[in-house]
């Protein structure tokens, strides 16, 4: 997804001539071909994310698209003060591409797990957050940024990623995307989380429980519409995340939930990395089963609400 | 390497009629918002007075130019000695003065970018400026654009990790279109840099970080005008001029004084006395 994403930057880059690359210090061949044949649109700073931002905004605000990547946690955490209100605040036409989504770096320990981002920049006025199911998804919605209004955040994922996305359902920025439809249920997802969530569906249809799989590709701004006429369909709402779920995804539902007073109220259940800080190193597929971020709790769970539903 | 410093000392400068006007005005706009952060604004006032009246080329009716030169506040709690001198400019009314930090005005205790016409970015949270300038200039670099890109920061503010990083991305680029002014009045809110977190030898500090440094006495009018004329200092580096200030320089009231540091419930006695004070120096 990383490949596609810098692919995409370099053919924004030689489609519209304000559009600049700013990588901190990453490998040395990254967007060779942009650097070299288009130079004044590649730049490669320091470990310095506070000034990249900020310069990125500056940069903006004088005309450039800025498209800054580096490992997700550096780009959300270090300088956050920078994104609200150099991002934020000033408005500014920045895009952070973010490697490494939730646990992909998982052999690298906690300092590189981005596993807190969409929490983070849910808070942010003015922030687009898109979290790409695949490569395929990834391209759709990368051509797309270059009309955006305002910083947008694209979290990727490992890489490789089996393509579910359809080119018969095309993402388009702010709408959700419904892959499958049933009355029994309905599963939201988003991000790598879209395989897991046809999985399950697939496995309860064998079992002759119909669900819905809601994919969110933009977490902000959140389709609300879509997840309200959906979950208003449905007795059970669960949702599933390669994030904590405090505040991503699954928070966001609830609020919309709590907010609909349905009568009666959904059965609600979220999945995703509890209120901890990984503890184990292995791979992103073993740290998503450690947290049961998989399509066989998912089964379980939605099973477990139906149960418990009148 | 840096330039020797050694001026008549900040203390000792007498200011020009301008100055105290300039001062007055500022005192009219803390009476009208009983508020405001009066040291910053008397320390910078002679350095921001400099950049728009001699050296910055701007166009009051149309703040957006594109060949303007660009300044930005980085101390953005000075920025009452700013907006003085853009309503004197006629960027916006001077009426706006008089809603300082009002919920029906454009003017708030910290400078806002898209509100206030002739601020080119929201600064009061330190430390964002200078980064802000490097795109700037970066951006009139790879354009081939010739104007010029000022930021003035705080001494305080140079205990920023960003304003470092800033400097050393503004070296690595060879920005000499862009020039960073030391307001160094040597104090903080605590108490004085040195106790706090000490920034000797600052003029060495940013020749080390790549920067053609120039020091200057922030409040000699005459001085300024010079040094700054002199733009840019070295063909392929940044600009560093180190103003060396006095906070709340003008009257006896708040001059070095903590207190006076950001005032609320500015009294009638206290705005009488500043006003004695400017008439009488």
């Amino acid at each position: 997804m990383r490949k596609t994403s810098l692919d995409m930057v370099y053919e924004l880059a030689k489609r519209d001539r304000r559009v600049v690359f700013i990588g901190s210090d990453l490998g040395p061949d990254t967007l060779k071909q942009l650097k070299a044949e288009f130079p004044g649109q590649f730049l490669m700073e320091g470990v310095s994310e506070a000034n990249i931002v900020t310069m990125a905004a500056g940069l903006a605000m004088e005309g450039k698209i800025p498209y800054i990547n580096t490992i997700a946690t550096f780009l959300t955490r270090r300088c956050f003060e920078q994104i609200v209100l150099d991002l934020g605040l000033h408005n500014t036409k920045v895009r952070l591409i973010a490697s490494g989504g939730g646990v992909v770096y998982a052999p690298l320990g906690p300092t590189h797990l981005a596993i807190d981002d969409i929490a983070i920049l849910r808070t942010v006025p003015n922030m687009t957050i898109l979290a790409p199911a695949d490569a395929d998804e990834m391209r759709r919605l990368m051509l797309q940024t270059l009309d955006v209004e305002g910083p947008i955040y694209v979290r990727l994922g490992k890489g490789g990623d089996p393509i579910v996305s359809r080119d018969d359902l095309p993402a388009e920025i702010g709408k959700a995307i419904l892959m499958r439809e049933g009355a029994d249920a309905l599963i939201v997802c988003t991000g790598i989380c879209l395989q897991v969530a046809l999985a399950a569906a697939d496995d309860l249809e064998k079992q002759g429980i119909a669900a819905s799989v809601l994919h969110v590709h933009t977490l902000k701004p959140l389709d609300v519409t879509a997840i309200y006429e959906n979950a208003a369909r449905v007795p059970v709402v669960v949702t599933i995340e390669e994030h904590t779920i405090v505040s991503g995804l699954g928070s966001a539902v609830a609020e919309i939930l709590a907010e609909s007073s349905f009568n009666p109220s959904k059965r609600f259940q979220r999945i995703g990395i509890p209120d901890v800080f990984p503890d184990q190193y292995g791979s992103q597929a073993s740290l998503m089963a450690r947290y049961d971020i998989t399509a066989g709790r998912l089964t379980e769970v939605v099973k477990q609400l139906r149960g418990n539903t009148r | 390497m840096t330039t020797a410093f050694s001026p008549t000392t900040p203390d000792d400068l007498a200011l020009d009629a301008r100055s105290r006007a300039l001062r007055k005005m500022i005192v009219r706009t803390i009476e009208a918002g009983k508020r405001g952060h009066v040291g910053a604004a008397f320390s910078v006032m002679e350095i921001l007075r400099v950049l728009y009246d001699d050296i910055l080329k701007v166009d009051p009716a149309n703040p957006r130019w594109t060949e303007r030169d660009r300044c930005i506040l980085s101390k953005g709690h000075g920025c009452i000695a700013l907006y003085v001198l853009l309503a004197e400019k006629g960027f916006f009314p001077e009426s706006e003065l008089w809603k300082f930090c009002a919920s029906d005005g454009i003017l708030g205790g910290h400078p806002e970018y898209g509100k206030v016409p002739g601020v080119e970015a929201s600064t009061g949270s330190l430390g964002h400026g200078l980064s802000f300038g490097v795109g700037f200039a970066l951006n009139a670099k790879l354009e081939g654009q010739k104007h010029r890109v000022f930021v003035v920061v705080g001494d305080g503010e140079c205990s920023e990790g960003s304003i470092w990083e800033a400097a050393l991305c503004a070296a690595q680029h060879k920005l000499s279109q862009l020039t960073v002014l030391i307001d160094y009045n040597k104090q903080q809110t605590y108490g004085t840099i040195a106790e706090v977190q000490g920034l000797e030898p600052l003029a060495d500090k940013w020749a080390s970080f790549g920067f053609a440094v120039r020091e200057v006495n922030g409040h000699d009018v005459d001085a300024l005008r010079a040094v700054l004329s002199e733009m840019p200092f070295h063909p392929s580096k940044p600009g560093a001029l180190i103003c060396h200030t006095v906070k709340g320089k003008g009257t006896g009231l708040t001059e070095r004084n903590l207190s006076w540091h950001h005032k609320a419930r500015v009294s009638e006695a206290e705005v009488a006395s500043l006003f004695a004070s400017l008439d009488d120096e």
